[in-house]
């Protein structure tokens, strides 16, 4: 998995590609939870525009990040899901609690308007 | 002639994907569609999540192993370990039942919601069986022969 981070404010965005199971996961949790407690990261996108296949270890990480960050008063956005990705999420009822965005700029207006 | 495989590999977080892969090819042989094989891929990687994450929790050597063959119309896809095994399947099965933290127990809701048959067979100290079974569809098979 490929895993890119860059910071608009106070939101940190990651970039993943590649297939969001079991061993991405730990990956993903391993970059991500460091820099939400080093630098009190607000809001989260997690751009899945380039992953091909996600399971439930995936969506597991994704929510606990959503805790994490609810705690401490934050938020979580997903952008650019592609339709065998957005399918999963869906089945799993993470919609209603996260908002899915079709690119990761228009997760970032949203995240300013919020 | 029936084609049928079997995989034995270390239950090792890498080797979700391998299974994944051996999957999706044999699938790929079969008359399904490529929603089928996404369906297929997601449900094997629950499984084999399941085996290394849970019944291996604390032997991470453990071997588990992947058997599939094609029975008539379906797919028969079965994933074996000889873990710690499961004390109640009922509750295992319940969805947003889960013993670990960042999980969402959504694995068996994946396995039943993507498979036409889900089979779990379970003993404590021995090891469990999950057995999935997906349809070839018709549909595809009839888009398939059409193209020859």
């Amino acid at each position: 998995m490929n895993l890119e981070k860059k910071y608009h404010r106070d939101t940190l965005v990651i970039k993943i590609a590649g297939e969001f199971d079991l061993v991405t996961a730990e990956e993903f949790r391993r970059v991500v939870d460091p820099e939400l407690e080093r630098r009190q990261v607000r809001n989260l996108v997690i751009n899945l525009g380039g992953v091909s296949f996600i399971d439930s270890s995936g969506l597991g990480v994704i929510i606990g990040r959503y805790k994490k960050l609810s705690q401490s008063g934050g938020k979580l956005w997903i952008a650019a899901a592609r339709p065998p990705v957005r399918k999963i999420l869906e089945l799993s009822g993470i919609q209603k609690i996260i908002r899915f965005y079709e690119s990761e700029k228009q997760a970032l207006e949203a995240v300013r308007e919020a | 002639m029936e084609n049928k495989i079997r995989l034995e590999f270390t239950g090792i977080g890498e080797n979700v994907a391998l299974a994944r892969l051996v999957i999706a090819s044999l699938a790929g042989q079969l008359n399904f569609t490529l929603s089928d094989i996404e369906e297929l891929k997601v449900a094997v990687s629950e499984a084999v999540s399941n085996s290394i994450i849970h019944a291996y929790s604390a032997v991470p050597s453990g071997i588990v192993i992947l058997e599939a063959w094609q029975d008539t119309d379906s797919l028969v896809i079965r994933i074996s370990d000889m873990g710690k095994g499961i004390a109640d399947i009922q509750k295992a099965m319940e969805p947003a039942y889960s013993t670990e933290p960042d999980r969402m127990g959504l694995g068996f809701v994946f396995m039943q919601s993507f498979m036409d048959d889900l089979q779990v067979d379970s003993e404590p100290g021995k090891g469990t069986t999950v057995t999935l079974v997906k349809k070839i569809s018709s549909d595809a098979g009839t888009f398939n022969s059409s193209q020859n």
